[in-house]
């Protein structure tokens, strides 16, 4: 075990909740589509990729490759809006495609379960590759035009920057958004009806393939905000940036239950404090192993999650 | 409507004890009691929705339900096993075979395929002892498409031993599914539905197998059905389940007279039943 | 259902089947288009899409490659849209003939011997370079795809941690010969670490598979994969006992000292490559005989109809747990082998990649038929050898994922499909473990008739 002293630990816990709010955003586009198809979009990570990439793309567009603080003092707000925007709407058009060219065909045949699961791992082979083929294969740098390492808060030496802030202000209002969509619009009723039962909501009159497809975009839009999140908390984008956060992020919905939105939302914050906390008292070496550990044993031990319902066991 | 306790009897093969069973806030069995004695043919009736699925799968570990004990005695020395709680396939070797309502066949597997896999599950020879193609793995395999073959002949489905088992009529069907639950040397022996979807003449042919089965190989049978002249033809007892409830027990006939029942299947209070003078099919 | 719903469908050209086929066809060869197009740089994003799409890089006059691909696109929606019957009669009679031919004894026969002979004198005749791209990256890995066949394509298991096995059985053969930084009790023949290997391999496959062989497939497959790179991580942070990122080195090769006969493998194909052919040729007669033999069956079962399986008294949980124990042994036995011949290995050699790759192979090739395994992964393995000098090795992970996207489109069954899944993979309402006639306790709305 490490020396930690309060700072250190809170310190990380910050860093802990900022990456845990990524997390949730990216664990609820798993937990949404796993909830009407059964199935684990393995190919959602890319969607945080793209979305990572178009929102740097937009920032370039914008603030060029170097920009000075002082140019935009008054303006980033707007900006970072403008970028997550683009983002989001990258990361909604890759889920849309996904879901159009991986899973709708093997829908419409009848492909066993494992059918589907080997063509989102080559949709997301495909999606990786391709990117780091356009793009370059080294990190890209996300241009940093506004003073994102500005203190706002402060508890002794422990602070939490504006970057922070923005990133876990995003996030928050991206899920309450989230929340309200699924309990109050009638798109949010089809979605959960869809979860449910999908021939019953059938009959209700939900149309079925409209329904999946708005949860892709929905899930989309939300992985490609966090791409940008991503982005801006790292500095750079790369082509493989979207193995990792995906895998924590699949681990976080399975943790709260997947299928559960509130789970998936409680899961990513967990998860990212839980393995700072490893990282510090551990050793940062083993911070990555954290999430494989927690899906193996509540995969193994409590398959339901934390908040779920009871799927996962065969027959 | 009042739920009905089934007479204990002498040598129960299933003594099913006060079960309920509930999904969340559906009470699909509710104070069941009743027992099946060894050697009889015993008919389970009731309109749509009572429960009598319900009854099968927890009978064979499907579901479990919240109260209540069923105990299973394969032979008439055996001591009373706990049902509940138990694996399927544990089940099924302690000797409860059964068929679906809704056919479930390996379908790309031929009949005789399929006949095997019931037999194979009493075999023993171990994967090494198959991959070396040592003497006890080649034993059972001639001994398991031998009983195969003897099960399909038994069911009139021999030549179609080689046939894939989703080509085969939906008569064909049925007799190979009851062929396999017969391949793990069952005690008794649970038909859900047999005779759904076939014709009178298949009707007639199943009640003659499903009594040849009860005679010739000792299996209890306990059967689900609608088709009122199968199960005159074949019971020797009917229980009456209506919304989870048992609400009758007898012989055929008494049951085909008991306003009770009458008025479950026409959805009218008893005393209305009682007046019109209940009979032939419900 | 549909009736309802496709009155209020409108009738515009958005909504016609076929104008939409075509509008993702096209979409495909812009696709296309861009996967062998040129390659982007950092200092300009929009280099590599712009000279792929355009003349000279120069919007918007489209370049030849986008138009020869947007062409091939509209033949394909050609040929799906209106040459479906065509093909379809194409595709029965064609495999039809091949197939009544291939099966006489005499083209069997034949077949074999060539393909035997080829095996054994091609090695001679090619290149080194060749050569230790035949034992090395296609011979080993066939080996591993046919242990993951067992559990993928018969017992229907989807294992994304395969490679942890490998890896087991590669720092068990370190290990037994005294490379690790922990020293075992005695040394022994490398060929003598097979057996700790496949042992150790077969008690990791229990340890992992008990507990986690009841979950359905997508959650196996996750519980896998975090195990594999368990795995991983571990071996690479442990200094102590796996020497960490450095792994072990050093390794000796295979070699014989019994009495009068003494033989060194050395660090040479050859005797590898003979070595590990003897080794496909065992496992393959081994595992035939299970194919066929009482298990093979109860796998099957399983497979197409896990509740009917369990209720004609199939031990599931038992059954599984063989086949993901034949598997780890199999991978074990494959590591021991690679390492022997290649000396050396680090963490890095198990990454998740890797597992992947063995399942697109044994998909590819046809889940549950050996042959098709055998050929698929030959194939898979080869390629991107072949086509070193006209496919950048860097851009050959896009066309992968491609051809595994349409290979479960189109051909799911794989190149040389097992006949019985040809059988399962064309029924659409097939009850598969999945489907709820039996509905688990606790679940309304699923209750079966009565």
């Amino acid at each position: 075990m490490n020396d930690v002293t309060m700072d250190l630990f809170l310190q990380f816990t910050v860093i802990g909740l900022v990456l845990g709010s990524l997390y949730a955003l990216i664990a609820l586009g798993y937990t949404l589509v796993y909830g009407v198809l059964q199935l684990i979009n393995f190919a959602h990570s890319e969607v945080f990729m793209m979305g990572g990439f178009a929102g740097m793309f937009a920032l370039r567009a914008m603030v060029g490759p170097n920009p000075k603080f002082a140019d935009y003092a008054s303006t980033y707000p707007f900006i970072l809006l403008a970028a997550f925007a683009a983002a989001s709407a990258a990361g909604g058009a890759t889920a849309w495609t996904l879901e159009r060219v991986a899973y709708r065909p093997l829908r419409r045949r009848g492909a066993p379960r494992l059918a589907f699961l080997i063509s989102a791992i080559g949709a997301s082979i495909f999606l990786f590759n391709l990117a780091g083929k356009l793009w370059s294969r080294d990190a890209n740098s996300v241009p940093e035009f506004f003073n994102g390492n500005k203190p706002i808060f402060q508890i002794g030496n422990t602070v939490m920057t504006l970057k922070q802030v923005i990133i876990v202000g995003v996030a928050l209002v991206m899920l309450v958004f989230l929340d309200m969509i699924v309990s109050r619009t009638k798109l949010g009723q089809g979605v959960r009806a869809v979860a449910q039962d999908a021939s019953t909501a059938a009959l209700m009159g939900v149309d079925i393939n409209k329904t999946i497809s708005r949860t892709f975009v929905i899930g989309g839009i939300l992985g490609g905000a966090a791409g940008l999140m991503f982005g801006i908390f790292q500095s750079s984008v790369t082509y493989t940036m979207g193995f990792l956060p995906g895998v924590k992020a699949f681990a976080a919905a399975v943790l709260g239950g997947i299928g559960n939105i509130r789970g998936a939302m409680l899961g990513g914050l967990l998860l990212g404090l839980v393995e700072n906390w490893v990282g510090l008292f551990i050793g940062t070496e083993w911070t990555n192993v954290v999430a494989f550990i927690v899906l193996v044993l509540v995969l193994m031990f409590r398959p339901t999650g934390l908040l779920g319902e009871r799927l996962g066991r065969s027959a | 409507m009042t739920t009905i306790e089934a007479p204990p009897v002498a040598d129960p093969i299933f003594d099913v004890q006060h079960i309920t069973l509930r999904f969340g806030g559906v009470v699909s069995l509710s104070d069941v009691t009743l027992s099946m004695t060894r050697g009889e043919i015993l008919a389970i009736i009731g309109p749509n929705g009572a429960g009598k699925t319900s009854l099968f799968n927890c009978l064979t570990g499907v579901y479990r339900p919240q109260e209540g004990r069923i105990l299973f005695r394969a032979g008439r020395e055996s001591a009373p096993v706990s049902v509940v709680g138990r694996k399927t396939h544990t089940i099924n070797h302690l000797g409860v075979a059964r068929t679906f309502q809704n056919i479930r066949l390996f379908p790309a597997l031929t009949a005789l395929e399929n006949v095997q896999i019931g037999v194979e599950t009493r075999q023993r020879s171990g994967p090494i002892s198959s991959m070396l193609g040592l003497p006890n793995s080649r034993r059972d395999q001639k001994a398991s498409v031998a009983r195969a073959l003897e099960l399909l002949s038994f069911v009139g489905l021999r030549k179609e031993a080689n046939t894939i088992a989703h080509a085969l009529s939906y008569g064909a069907q049925r007799r190979l599914e009851i062929a396999r639950a017969l391949g793990t040397s069952p005690s008794v022996l649970l038909l859900d539905e047999p005779a759904a979807g076939t014709n009178p003449s298949e009707k007639r042919e199943l009640g003659d197998l499903i009594k040849q089965i009860n005679r010739e190989m000792a299996v209890s049978v306990l059967l689900i059905e609608h088709d009122m002249k199968l199960v005159m033809s074949v019971a020797d007892r009917v229980m009456v389940l209506n919304f989870g409830q048992l609400i009758a027990a007898g012989t055929p006939h008494e049951i085909q007279r008991d306003p009770v029942v009458v008025a479950a299947y026409l959805g009218v209070a008893p005393d209305e039943a009682a007046g019109t003078g209940a009979g032939g099919e419900a | 259902m549909t009736s309802v719903v496709k009155a209020k469908r409108q009738t515009g050209l958005w909504y016609n089947d076929s104008f939409r086929r075509l509008i993702g066809c096209l979409f495909t060869g812009v696709l296309f288009a861009l996967v062998t197009g040129t390659t982007g740089t950092q200092k300009d994003y929009g280099f590599g899409i712009k000279h792929s799409l355009f003349h000279d890089g120069k919007p918007p006059v489209p370049s030849v490659r986008v138009i020869v691909c947007l062409l091939i696109g509209v033949v394909v929606w050609a040929l799906i849209t209106y040459g479906s019957q065509l093909t379809a009669r194409l595709r029965i009679e064609r495999s039809d003939v091949v197939a009544q031919s291939l099966d006489r004894p005499v083209v069997k026969l034949g077949t074999g011997v060539l393909v035997a002979a080829g095996l054994i004198v091609v090695p001679l005749l090619v290149a080194p370079f060749w050569r230790e791209v035949l034992v090395t990256n296609v011979s080993i890995v066939v080996l591993l795809a046919l242990g993951l066949n067992v559990v993928v394509g018969w017992a229907g298991l989807l294992d994304l941690g395969y490679v942890a096995f490998y890896a087991i059985g590669s720092y068990m053969a370190a290990y037994w010969t005294g490379h690790l930084p922990v020293q075992p009790p005695f040394h022994v023949n490398p060929f003598l670490t097979i057996p700790f290997a496949v042992g150790a391999c077969l008690l990791a496959g229990v340890l992992l598979g008990a507990p986690t062989l009841r979950l359905r497939g997508d959650y196996l497959a996750i519980v896998t994969l975090g195990f594999g790179e368990i795995v991983r991580i571990t071996a690479n942070n442990s200094e102590e006992i796996t020497n960490g990122p450095r792994g072990a080195s050093n390794l000796p090769h295979f070699s014989v000292h019994l009495g009068p006969i003494k033989y060194e493998w050395g660090s040479g194909q050859l005797p590898y490559w003979y070595t590990v052919l003897v080794l496909l040729a065992i496992v393959v007669v081994l595992f035939r005989k299970l194919e066929h033999s009482r298990i093979g069956r109860a796998w099957t079962a399983i497979r197409e109809d896990e509740v009917a399986a369990q209720a004609t008294g199939v031990k599931t949980v038992q059954m599984k747990l063989l086949a993901f124990a034949i598997g780890a042994s199999t991978a074990g036995l494959s590591g021991v082998v690679n390492v022997s011949k290649n000396s050396a290995f680090a963490p890095n050699n198990f990454i998740l990649n890797v597992s992947i790759l063995i399942v697109a192979y044994v998909v590819f090739g046809g889940m549950g038929s050996m042959l098709g395994v055998i050929v698929g992964t030959a194939v898979l393995t080869l390629l991107p050898e072949v086509l070193k000098n006209y496919l950048p090795t860097a851009d050959q992970p896009i066309y992968f994922g491609a051809i595994l996207v349409i290979m479960m489109i189109f051909r799911p069954a794989g190149l040389i499909p097992a006949k019985r899944r040809r059988m399962e993979l064309g029924q659409h309402d097939t009850p598969s473990a999945e489907a709820v006639a039996v509905a688990p306790a606790g679940s309304i709305g699923h209750v079966e008739g009565s």
